[in-house]
């Protein structure tokens, strides 16, 4: 059997299946069992890809090799903590009579057709496809960000959708331009728009048309990953959506869609000759980092800023990768890592502690180390994790990112070190009364899955104090592929 | 290729700019959606006129999804739409459409210095076509964000599809079919979805007037 | 200049007198027909302006010189904007002297006096048409400017006889430029001969008219001299459309057998656009005055595109 399809057809029988079960209690457990096969098939992928090289499959029409498959892993990962965080946090909302059957159905389902968009942008080989795929996930979350019906969420799901659905038609102009400077090298038979066969004849592609191309592909999927100035969807989005979907919003699709942007890249790089591609992701990585440092210390909504949060880390990679280089490569890869495991397990920790509150304005959420101090202390440990805060891994990746700035842009180090100064003590002077002090918050009637928040935690410091020499040799790997 | 195909592919790009310019000052819905079918049908006039004249039978196939998605199932699910949500005879109070136009006017001269450097390059049919196609997505672009009902935003949206696509047969010879078939499949999803949206709206708003959507904002 | 080219550009002007006068009542019938009316004669115009003719001109005891002045001036204009436009022949021995743009330039000339003289006599209604008449005038000649452009672009001239003579003899290749070029100017011309949608010619009754309230104060000989300078104005825009989106039959320089059937086919033309005019002012309502701007922008729009498209395309 090939694992790769296994991979792909796990969640998309998945969604199938959990629709047609319907109104079952025990829909998550389900959801759960087919997010972990999917794990199960992603590790399988990553031990065939580490022990036998990059695989192809499908007339080459996917392709894995260790820049992707470290993002499969990571997805197929997250997406089963998140389904385990899902389960206890789903029945409270269902009890709180916020979540219909009806719509647990939709939950459940689109949740494994995202993960299915997902893994397929990640895997596919074709260009074309990765913009279908990311327009689906779009499509797949639009209805779960709404699914509150309130009028807030209804604005947010619209938005989403029309900002999201417009960036995304960039990058279709993108795509068409790429096809058009590729279908000139490698004629029309359908190949013109496979990475691999691009990759190899990215130095012929015409400069003139290749620049106009990464333009609108950048600014497409950018929008995606919420750099500023098109991150308008993004902090709305996470906060009206239920957590788990903000958990892999935040951790994966934006992921995902810089993947996009780094497969690309890679393409522009090697037409233009020039540093105009590496120029312009600095350009709006460094605008993100410092706009969204800035936009951190007026919000008011926990999920809010946790999504600010994830704009300005996002900058950080964006940036990262604009520099390029090993090192830079390396720490962005390792960034995007550490900042998914650990802003998913802030997100799972913040989930329950707005259920207990029955609120997510942070200055009604007072007191949780007395009321349940493992959320607290998840809480805590999170965000001095994603503040970056020695040991953990966003230290590490941090602290390279800095290091390569300061060796070749010195301009930028300030504004970097300034962004972190003012995110550091916007974000931890909302958190530290939230987790210390009096409280009158009750208990949860299911006990919380904060599981996943500790493994999610464990791994991001694991990744702080030691990478397994397998793990830096393969990031290394995808780091030199990246040029 | 002869030069009447060139004369036919041009004659239908210049009725697309004509069509973009009249979705933008068009006040009435129902009209609206009649002339983005029209759109569709126009752009299913070019694409079979390249697939003739360049014997690519893959855009006939292309042009046959085109013309029913865009030309026969979109438009009958909006007028679906408008009908069970009761906004068949909404007019939509425009100001200034003149000023409008000017920045239309503006915007094809843009689309077409961006895309005369690029356009040297085209080996299909025509080559002005692709500022056209550029043009056609950057007015939708201004037709989206001019109006402040969801039907229009909708079919704004839609319509910038339809100049990408113009733009795919135009500057090259359509992407590959596995592509096409996927955005399309992606299109049809997401009017469905949109539907359900606006129902969802209506529901909570009473209106289909975006301009209730905007509360979420930094303050 | 040689005997044939004068005797050309007589023989255009004779034509102009006699056919403009049988145009409008050309329309006048077709419209009455559409309208299930009884069709006055065709002669009508000609018994209108004799009857007036004859009568007494009567004018403002505060009317100055210009005011006396005016139809003498705008019925000049109009004639020599209709032998400057080829209608039978491009062998125009004042075509050199005049071009595409001096035409609308003659145009904005009759139309500056015209208002100048509907003021001169102080009256509300004058006053208003005037008003009105200039906000039509500024919207309408841009767009009128961008019609005669695209058109110079195609031919690389911007003397009317060349560009008639290109364009009749071209091969027959799709031009989406020249057809909204061509609606453009449909929608111009409307306009400029204060017709439906934007006035109404039937009346001097309505608050909201253009054309008749200018000449609200003229009488006589005068009032005969507007009449005709209005007829010539429409043929001159009915036979400028012609030459410019339908130029075949129009004689070459030196082509006497071509030019022997010059005539016929311009009667033709001219009917049929008349019957077409007739067709558009009983479909469409007069629209609101206020909407006309949003009208003219449409018009102008489509010259903008007009140009564009050829620019762009090559087309």
């Amino acid at each position: 059997m090939d694992p790769l399809l296994v991979l792909l057809a796990t969640p998309l029988a998945g969604g199938f299946f959990l629709w047609a079960l319907g109104e079952r209690d025990s829909a998550p457990e389900v959801n759960c069992a087919f997010s972990f096969a999917t794990f199960v098939a992603a590790a399988w992928i990553t031990e065939e890809v580490v022990s036998g090289g990059p695989i192809t499959g499908f007339q080459e029409q996917f392709f894995v090799d260790p820049l992707n498959v470290f993002l499969v892993s990571l997805t197929a990962f997250v997406a089963f903590t998140t389904s385990l965080f899902s389960r206890p946090y789903m029945r409270t909302e269902r009890d709180k009579g916020r979540m219909t059957p009806g719509r647990l159905r939709l939950y459940h389902s689109m949740y494994q057709v995202f993960t299915f968009t997902m893994l397929l942008a990640l895997t596919t080989n074709n260009l074309g496809i990765l913009w279908v795929a990311m327009e689906a996930a779009t499509l797949a979350t639009v209805l779960l960000v709404s699914v509150y019906r309130t009028a807030a969420s209804l604005e947010a799901a619209w938005k989403y959708f029309i900002l999201c659905g417009v960036g995304i038609a960039q990058a279709l102009f993108g795509t068409i331009l790429l096809y058009f400077a590729a279908e000139r090298v490698l004629g029309a038979e359908g190949n013109a728009l496979l990475w691999t066969h691009l990759n190899m004849v990215k130095g012929q592609l015409e400069p003139a048309i290749m620049s106009l191309a990464f333009v609108f592909l950048l600014v497409g999927y950018g929008t995606k990953v919420g750099l500023v100035p098109l991150h308008n969807w993004l902090p709305d989005a996470h906060a009206e959506g239920p957590t788990p979907i903000s958990a892999v919003l935040s951790g994966l699709l934006l992921n995902v869609a810089l993947y996009s942007v780094i497969r690309c890249k890679v393409l522009a790089d090697g037409a233009l000759a020039s540093r105009f591609a590496s120029n312009m992701m600095m350009g709006f990585g460094l605008l993100s980092i410092v706009v969204a440092a800035f936009f951190l210390s007026r919000q008011r909504d926990i999920k809010r800023m946790f999504a600010y949060s994830s704009i300005e880390h996002m900058g950080f990679v964006t940036f990262a990768f604009g520099m390029g280089g090993p090192i830079a490569n390396f720490a962005g890869l390792l960034h995007m890592t550490v900042h998914s495991l650990v802003k998913s397990a802030i997100f799972f920790a913040v989930g329950h502690a707005a259920q207990k509150a029955g609120t997510q304005v942070m200055e009604d959420i007072r007191g949780l180390l007395r009321v349940s101090p493992r959320v607290g202390w998840g809480l805590m440990i999170g965000t001095l994790a994603i503040l970056g805060m020695p040991p953990f891994g966003v230290f590490a990746s941090e602290f390279l990112i800095l290091t390569t700035a300061m060796r070749e842009h010195p301009w930028a180090t300030p504004i970097l070190l300034l962004a972190l100064g003012v995110a550091f003590a916007a974000i931890f002077s909302r958190v530290q009364p939230m987790v210390f002090g009096e409280s009158t918050l009750k208990p949860l009637p299911y006990q919380p899955a904060l599981a996943p928040v500790f493994i999610h935690l464990g791994l991001g410091l694991l990744l702080g104090l030691y990478i397994p020499p397998y793990l830096a040799a393969w990031y290394q790997q995808a780091a030199k592929l990246l040029g | 290729m002869t030069s009447f195909s060139t004369q036919l592919v041009n004659l239908f790009a210049a009725v697309l700019l004509l069509i973009a310019f009249a979705m933008l000052s068009q006040r009435r819905i129902v009209a609206l959606i009649n002339l983005f079918a029209l759109q569709g049908l126009a752009l299913v006039g070019s694409t079979v006129t390249v697939a003739y004249a360049t014997g690519q039978h893959h855009l006939y196939y292309s042009a046959g999804i085109t013309f029913a998605l865009k030309v026969v199932v979109l438009p009958l699910i909006l007028h679906r739409l408008i009908r069970k949500l009761n906004v068949k005879w909404d007019i939509e109070t425009l100001i200034n459409i003149p000023s409008m136009m000017l920045v239309g006017i503006v915007l094809v001269i843009f689309a077409f210095n961006l895309a005369l450097p690029i356009s040297e390059f085209s080996r299909s049919v025509s080559r002005g076509t692709l500022g056209i196609a550029l043009a056609c997505v950057l007015m939708s672009f201004l037709m989206m964000i001019t109006r402040s009902k969801a039907v229009p935003q909708v079919i704004g949206f839609l319509s910038m599809e339809n100049g990408l696509f113009f733009a795919a047969t135009s500057a090259t010879f359509g992407m590959p079919m596995v592509v096409e078939l996927g955005i399309a499949l992606d299109v049809l999803v997401g009017m469905v979805i949109l539907g359900v949206f606006m129902f969802q709206i209506r529901e909570q708003f009473d209106s289909l007037d975006i301009s209730h959507l905007e509360k979420l904002k930094e303050d | 200049m040689n005997l044939e080219g004068i005797l050309a550009q007589l023989t255009a002007m004779v034509v102009a007198l006699v056919l403009a006068p049988l145009l409008v009542g050309w329309v006048n019938q077709c419209r009455a027909w559409l309208q299930n009316r009884r069709a006055p004669p065709l002669t009508q115009q000609f018994r209108t302006l004799h009857k007036l003719f004859c009568k007494e001109s009567v004018v403002a005891y505060d009317a100055t010189a210009l005011f006396r002045l005016t139809p003498y001036i705008v019925f000049g204009c109009m004639l020599l904007a209709c032998m400057i436009i080829p209608t039978l022949s491009t062998n125009l021995p004042l075509a050199p002297a005049a071009d595409a743009i001096a035409l609308v330039g003659l145009f904005a000339l009759a139309r500056l006096f015209i208002s100048l003289a509907a003021m001169d006599i102080g009256t509300a209604f004058g006053t208003m048409g005037a008003r009105r008449e200039m906000l039509v005038g500024f919207l309408a000649e841009p767009a009128f400017l961008m019609v005669l452009f695209t058109a110079s672009l195609i031919s690389n001239s911007t003397s009317l006889a060349t560009i008639v003579g290109t364009l009749a003899h071209r091969e027959l290749t799709i031009l989406p430029s020249l057809a909204f070029a061509g609606v453009a100017f449909t929608m111009v011309s409307l306009a400029e001969n204060a017709r439906i949608p934007v006035d109404n010619p039937a009346t001097h009754l309505e608050l909201t008219m253009i054309h008749e309230a200018l000449v609200l104060e003229y009488s006589g000989r005068h009032l005969a001299l507007m009449e005709w300078a209005a007829s010539l104005k429409l043929f001159a825009y009915s036979c400028a459309g012609l030459a410019l989106f339908f130029p075949w039959g129009v004689a070459e320089a030196n082509d006497r057998v071509a030019l022997a059937f010059a005539l016929p086919v311009l009667v033709a033309k001219l009917a049929a656009g008349g019957f077409a005019l007739a067709l558009i002012e009983t479909i469409l309502a007069k629209m609101r005055i206020f909407r006309v701007p949003e009208f003219l922008a449409t018009a102008f729009l489509l010259g903008v595109l007009a140009l564009l498209v050829h620019l762009l395309l090559g087309a």
